[in-house]
């Protein structure tokens, strides 16, 4: 038991920031620009795919030995298409307001890279409880970025955290001249350069060779 | 006609796939090392963006709309939960059929397409496409004008990409931003640039 206490914190841990998987594996970036002007969206986005991520990895390991290898993407797809469907319709149902902000991007969690790519490389190989952990992992992975991406969005684009405001933006009587480029899409490239370029400072294994 | 046009622009240049709505990004940062396969890639996506859009509408439509089974004498059945399952297996199947066609009528062109086509299943551009058409309600004749710009707008960005790229090989990168890093800043300052086309009203 211990062995595999060990090796879960091991997939957990390893894809936050080992492996993680937008900033090294390149995977599930459409969405880390698009939902991240508000903390809000990004926090609902991150469960939803983790959520999302964690499940398939669960259903595709089970059923791995049965599906023929020839018509496995659309099986996968099949699977993932179904998850994201509940996930929708549970998003309309609770949190219909930020379902409504997010629009198609809940139901662009189906081709999310994270979602397949983690059901191809590693539930096809691995057993039902391992892959279950190795999604939570990835969806953590994924979610540090977005977060961190959309605090730093939402505070000096706004002025406010999850809607609280911090910096008092002069509109209001204030200090805080709000910085619009940040609500802007284009800032999140910008970010997402740059906290790829402090990680691969923090961990230099990470850097590409030049060619 | 003027409609069609306006709608075409605005689908290339103002709501560009990727550089507005950031959809089919893991492709976009992966494939645009080289021109030449940009450009492979950018006209598979074109083509399967015209096909899936329309048929998508179609289904839409006449299958899972609210009323849309009146034909059908079931005029209160609202199928429209099952919509992402459908489009994306609209989605699976054409990539699918076109891949065979092409392999079977113009060897040529698959052999340079090779690996992208089966990769188009899972670019968000295409699932993207759809799910825009469908919120934004296009009728058939929008719906294939639309399919065509958006895909052409993709190609488009993937390829201007792909020729920065091939002329930052002659830069002097620091280390940690080589690669990913630094081709995330192009694409922001590409977005930035395309930005300046939403000024323009049609």
């Amino acid at each position: 038991m211990a062995i595999e206490a060990k090796a879960i914190k091991q997939v957990l841990v390893k894809p936050i920031w080992d492996n993680n998987p937008i900033a090294l594996q390149v995977l599930g970036v459409c969405s880390a620009l698009a939902v991240t002007s508000k903390l809000e969206t990004a926090l609902v986005m991150c469960l939803a795919l983790t959520a999302v991520t964690a499940c398939s990895n669960l259903v595709i390991s089970t059923i791995r030995n049965q599906i023929p290898s020839s018509i496995r993407i659309i099986v996968q797809m099949t699977i993932i298409a179904s998850l994201v469907i509940v996930v929708d319709q549970l998003l309309k149902a609770y949190a219909f307001e930020t379902a409504k902000q997010m629009s198609v991007f809940v139901g662009l969690i189906i081709t999310n890279c994270i979602v397949m790519g983690r059901a191809e490389a590693y539930a096809m190989k691995n057993g039902p409880i391992m892959s279950f952990f190795d999604g939570v992992g990835n969806g953590l992975g994924y979610s540090v970025i977005l977060i961190a991406v959309a605090v730093i969005r939402e505070l000096f684009g706004s002025g406010s955290v999850l809607g609280y405001t911090l910096l008092t933006p002069i509109k209001d009587g204030g200090w805080y001249q709000t910085n619009g480029l940040f609500l802007l899409p284009p800032s999140a490239f910008f970010i997402i350069g740059f906290l790829i370029w402090a990680i691969r400072a923090w961990k230099p294994e990470q850097v590409e060779e030049s060619n | 006609m003027e409609h069609y046009i306006s709608l075409f622009i605005r689908s290339v240049f103002v709501e560009n796939m990727a550089l507005s709505a950031f959809l089919g990004m893991c492709t976009f940062l992966a494939v645009s090392k080289k021109v030449q396969t940009a450009i492979g890639l950018g006209v598979a996506v074109i083509v399967v963006q015209t096909i899936t859009v329309p048929v998508n509408n179609i289904l839409s439509t006449y299958l899972l709309k609210e009323g849309a089974l009146a034909w059908a004498g079931l005029p209160n059945t609202d199928l429209s939960f099952l919509g992402l399952i459908v489009y994306i297996g609209v989605i699976a199947a054409l990539v699918q059929i076109l891949e065979m066609t092409l392999d079977k009528f113009f060897p040529a062109l698959y052999q340079a397409l090779g690996i992208f086509l089966p990769l188009i299943t899972v670019n968000c551009a295409i699932l993207g496409g759809s799910l825009f058409m469908i919120q934004r309600e296009y009728d058939l004749t929008e719906s294939v004008v639309y399919g065509v710009g958006s895909g052409f707008g993709w190609a488009l960005a993937l390829v201007a990409l792909a020729g920065i790229r091939e002329k930052m090989k002659y830069s002097d990168v620091p280390d940690g931003l080589r690669g990913l890093g630094i081709t995330f800043i192009t694409v922001g300052l590409m977005a930035l640039a395309f930005m300046s086309f939403s000024g323009v009203q049609l």
